[in-house]
This record gives C-alpha cells, sequence and structure tokens, in this order.
C-alpha cells in the first residue's frame, strides 16, 4: 500500500512540470528539428555530393548519421540543464530539499527519485526526437522504440553525475563552464558530425570514455541498423556505470549537504 | 484540528512522566568548531520548552539535532524513546518542523504545498486534502488556498510553514525563530495560532532571541549562550533567581552614565551599565528613583519596568540579546 519514497518526491516534481509542459515539449520538437534541418540537411547536401563519403560512411546518408545522434545529444543537453539551475533550487535557493529531509524521507531517497525525474525529462525530450526523426524516410525505423530508452540512459548518464556535482555546489557561477567545457566538447568531439575514427588517435580514445560516444553508437546503430548484440549490451553497460556511480555520488554528496 | 486517531500508530508509547525528548551530554562540533559544547535537557510531553539565545548560541544546531537531520558529534539524544542515529524515519513521522527559513515551493499553491508535504510522509492523497482544508482554516489562510507562495507576506507565508507543519498531525512541533523577520502584527497573530497549538497539548519546542515571545509562549526555557546552557526554569523562576522584580532605567545623557554608577548602586541591589543607560535592579524602582531625587541626583529621563527574561540574560552573559 505504501508508495515508494522517491516516487512520492517525484510527484512533486510532476507538480511543478505540469506549469512547463508546454514550452518543454514544444522544445523538444523544435530544437531537434532546427539542427536536422541546419546541419544534417545543409551540411549533409555539401557532404553527400563529395567523393569520399561511401569510404567513411558507408551506404548511411550524412542527415541520416546525424539525425540518430541527435538522440543522445539533444537529451543531453536537455538533462545536462536541468540537473543544474533547477537541482541547484532545491538545495539553495527555495531550499525544498531541505525541507524533504525533515519528514521521514532521507537524502538516498531523493537521489532515487532523480532517476525518476531526470529519466522522466530524458523521455519526454528523445521522444521528441524520435517523433521528429520519423518524419523523414531514412530515418523512420522500428529502432527508434529501441533508441528512446537508451537516449534516456544517456540523459540519466550526464544528469544523475551532474545532480552530484551541483550538491556540493554553495554558487552555481561555475555552472555556464561545465556547460562549455564538459558538455560541448562532447558534442563536438562524441561522434555526433563524424565518425571519431576521424580524430586524431588520442582524441578517439578519450572518446571511447564518454558516455555520449556510447549514447550516439547506441542510437545509431539501433534505428540505422547495424549494432550486434555484444556492442549493444557493452554501449548499454557504459552508461549504467555511469549512471550507477553519478547515484552513488548523489547519495553522499546529499547526505553531507542535507544533514551536516 | 486534524483527528489525532489518523496518525501512524507506534508501539512506543511515552509515559507522562518520561520526557518526550531527552539529551545527555549532547555535543555537535563542525570540524574545529564547537557549535554546541554539551548539553542536557529534557522536554516533558505537552509542555512549550523554548531555548533563548542570541545569534550563535548553538540553538539551531539543537533543533536540526532533535529534527533527526543532523548527527549528534557525541552524547546522547532520546526522542519517544527512539535513538536518532537509528530511527530518524520513525521519528521524522511523528515531529513538525517550522524551519528558521521558510522552504516552500513559491512556483506552486498554497494548498499544494500542504498536498505535497503531505506525501513526504505517505499521507493518502484524499487524506490529505481534508488535513490541508482545515489546517489552512486554521492559520486563516482558507481564502489564499489557490494563490501561488510567492506574493504571500512575510508572516503569510510562516502560517503556510506552520500549516505544513501539523500536516502529519505532529506528537511534536519544532519551530526554529518562529516570528523572525515579522512585524508586531504578524507576530501576534502567529503566537495566538501557536497558543492554540499547546492548549491543544501538543509539544513545542521553540528557538528565539526575542524575551517577550519567550515569556509569553514557554513554560519552561533554556538560556543558551556560547553552545552551552547557562540557566534553567520557567520564566517567572529566571526572572525571580537572576532578577530584581523591578529595574530602574536612568538616562543621563551621552558620556555621563559611568559617572553615575555609584550612586544608583547605593538605592538598588545591582547596577547594570549600557551604552546608553544605566539598569538598576531593585524590588522598588519608584522608591530608588525617589531615594535618588532627594539626594539631588536627577536623570535626564527615568523609567520604572518589571524584569523580563533580557534582564536575566544580561545578568549571565554580561550581554543584550539583540544587538
Amino acid at each position: 500500500m505504501a508508495t515508494p519514497a522517491a516516487v512520492r518526491i517525484a510527484e512533486r516534481e510532476l507538480l511543478l512540470y505540469r506549469r512547463i509542459w508546454r514550452e518543454n515539449v514544444i522544445g523538444a520538437f523544435v530544437q531537434p528539428f532546427l539542427y536536422l534541418v541546419g546541419v544534417g540537411v545543409g551540411v549533409g547536401s555539401l557532404i553527400d555530393d563529395g567523393g569520399d563519403r561511401a569510404a567513411i560512411l558507408g551506404e548511411t546518408s550524412y542527415f541520416a548519421f546525424y539525425a540518430t545522434a541527435l538522440l543522445a545529444t539533444t537529451t543531453m543537453f536537455n538533462t545536462s540543464q536541468e540537473a543544474l539551475w533547477p537541482t541547484m533550487d532545491g538545495f539553495r535557493w527555495s531550499n525544498a530539499f531541505r525541507g524533504m529531509i525533515g519528514t521521514p524521507l532521507e537524502p538516498r531517497d531523493l537521489a532515487t527519485a532523480f532517476l525518476l525525474t531526470f529519466g522522466g525529462r530524458a523521455l519526454v525530450t528523445s521522444g521528441g526526437v524520435a517523433c521528429v526523426l520519423a518524419l523523414f524516410p531514412s530515418t523512420r525505423s522500428l529502432g527508434l522504440f529501441g533508441a528512446v530508452p537508451a537516449a534516456v540512459l544517456c540523459g540519466l548518464a550526464f544528469a544523475m553525475p551532474i545532480a552530484a556535482w551541483t550538491g556540493s555546489r554553495d554558487v552555481d557561477n561555475t555552472f555556464p563552464a561545465i556547460l562549455r567545457f564538459v558538455v560541448m566538447p562532447m558534442f563536438l568531439f562524441g561522434g555526433a558530425f563524424y565518425p571519431v575514427e576521424q580524430l586524431p588517435r588520442a582524441l578517439e580514445v578519450i572518446a571511447w570514455f564518454t558516455p555520449l560516444w556510447h549514447a550516439i553508437e547506441l542510437c545509431r546503430g539501433l534505428v540505422l541498423g547495424g549494432v550486434d548484440t555484444g556492442s549493444a549490451v557493452g554501449h548499454v553497460s557504459v552508461l549504467v556505470s555511469y549512471i550507477a556511480a553519478g547515484w552513488l555520488a548523489c547519495t553522499i554528496v546529499f547526505d553531507r549537504r542535507l544533514r551536516p | 484540528m486534524p483527528n489525532r486517531n489518523l496518525g501512524p500508530i507506534f508501539v512506543t508509547v511515552t509515559s507522562m512522566r518520561e520526557g518526550v525528548i531527552t539529551a545527555t551530554g549532547l555535543v555537535k562540533s563542525f570540524g574545529g568548531l564547537v557549535a554546541v559544547g554539551g548539553i542536557d535537557f529534557t522536554v516533558m510531553p505537552g509542555e512549550a520548552f523554548g531555548f533563548l539565545g542570541p545569534n550563535g548560541a548553538g540553538k539551531t544546531s539543537t533543533m536540526r539535532m532533535i529534527g533527526c537531520v543532523s548527527p549528534p558529534t557525541t552524547g546522547d539524544l532520546q526522542l519517544f524513546g527512539l535513538d536518532p542515529r537509528h530511527d530518524g524515519r520513525t521519528i521524522r513521522a511523528r515531529l513538525g518542523v517550522v524551519p528558521q527559513m521558510d522552504q516552500l515551493d513559491n512556483e506552486l499553491t498554497v494548498v499544494e504545498n500542504l498536498l505535497i508535504y503531505a506525501r513526504y510522509f505517505d499521507i493518502s492523497r484524499r487524506e490529505a486534502r481534508s488535513r490541508a482544508t482545515e489546517l489552512l482554516e486554521f492559520v486563516q489562510l482558507s481564502e489564499r488556498a489557490n494563490s501561488k507562495v510567492e506574493p504571500l507576506s512575510g508572516g503569510q507565508k510562516r502560517r503556510v510553514s506552520i500549516a505544513r507543519s501539523l500536516i502529519n498531525d505532529p506528537d511534536v512541533l519544532i519551530l526554529d525563530e518562529p516570528t523572525t523577520g515579522l512585524d508586531p502584527q504578524a507576530r501576534h497573530v502567529l503566537w495566538d495560532r501557536l497558543y492554540q497549538l499547546k492548549e491543544e497539548g501538543r509539544t513545542l519546542v521553540l528557538t528565539t532571541h526575542y524575551m517577550d515571545e519567550a515569556e509569553q509562549l514557554c513554560d519552561r526555557l533554556v538560556v543558551m549562550d556560547g553552545g552551552r546552557i547557562v540557566a534553567e526554569g520557567s520564566p517567572q523562576s529566571l526572572i525571580a533567581t537572576y532578577a530584581t522584580r523591578e529595574v530602574l532605567e536612568l538616562r543621563f545623557g551621552r558620556g555621563r552614565n559611568a559617572d553615575h554608577v555609584a550612586d544608583a548602586a547605593e538605592v538598588g541591589e545591582r547596577v547594570e551599565e549600557l551604552p546608553d543607560r544605566l539598569l538598576v535592579y531593585t524590588t522598588d524602582g519608584e522608591g530608588s528613583l525617589a531615594t535618588l531625587r532627594n539626594r539631588n541626583i536627577v536623570p535626564d529621563s527615568a523609567l520604572v519596568r518589571r524584569s523580563s527574561l533580557e534582564d536575566v540574560f544580561l545578568r549571565l552573559t554580561g550581554r543584550t540579546l539583540v544587538d
């Protein structure tokens, strides 16, 4: 009969989300659509006419190559931002999280609730991207149904570690740097725009350790085909490891923060 | 008020003779800083118990330990006969907390704040709704139920916090500086509500640095200074022990107060010299003033008043409560 604590915390998020869902859902369609037209179609037309494309991308059009990465990258951007300022609000500004732990709830429950709330946000975002991809023949595939959960894992792999970091901060002055120097470089070098094999070897190796590269490979492979079970399990394992480590860090940081 | 039978049923029964809260040698330190330096106190069921002291006395740290959101560094603390180290969840289910800073969701409505908070206690939505309606009536905010919290006044927000803290029908209500930052009228409204809770037999634990608040609300209180308890008793007994019945306040003008300390000492039991005035502790203020005037010692202004906890604090620590 008892409702799990994390679900009851997530009910608060849902109540707050009800006030902003329209903007959020529209954003989930519009943002990837703009990227898709701007880069996928624009840059794609340059590349697909070029001579070496087949050697690098095989049968895949540049549009499809780039569009499938958007599932992971859009989700990454949205959940990363969610894990920064709104999380800071609960710890520092509205102090809502401090209010929670005066009740039977524990900091650990809050960390677990973040899996639900960030996961929910990631679902809306990646679902929006998937709907956009379904509009185009080259990316219309049943694999989208697998790519959405993969993108949710991607969102959580960013949100959970970032939320732990946010929980340890007193001021938000470093938040833009997280986006510029952690998230943005992954977007640029994580295999969204070109296969990481094109990078110098050292950068390619670094890319293998980023959650984004695994998420992009997984989403792309699921939608366009060509991911084998072994690699898929590997990619999922890496993403889940990031999420688990982030959750654990959250439990430790939140406890120190809320129960000094 | 919500029906008290609806609260969770616990096997622990606290007899009327045992304290609801018992602390022995309670210490809280942060790194090298000792916030609470070994205090003992017992709060009895149905009592309004206060911690009086200036900012930095260790009141909030003590309240956070009682609220089971800050583990004691050393010492023993028990609530309802349970140890917060092991039974934090169970204890917190029976506490109501009104924090020093309101922790409300500003973007949500007043009633939504209460409903969400009820869910943290796993109270069903239906039950929460009926309790929220009653509680908003109790804090006189029924007509604001569906307005957002953001535009409310400080006093109204504090009343939302109090309503919220009662949503689980707590046995003990913890209030940290409940009226700090509120205007006099808002404070009186709040005191009236808290007084009603006290009359209902609910145990109140509060901190304050306002002596009038402590005198109005507390059956018993401890005076804290520098992380320690320096005195304990009812407001009346503390005043009887540490002050005289009346106080004669004398102002001789800038720089001349010090010249009259010896004169003042002759007409009272004790004199405190403050920057702007002398306080003469005496059983008969008017009599002491008349004696001074007979000796041709005429202050610029004189005032006779009853002794207060402020005087107790001054006596115990040599400092005033509110700077």
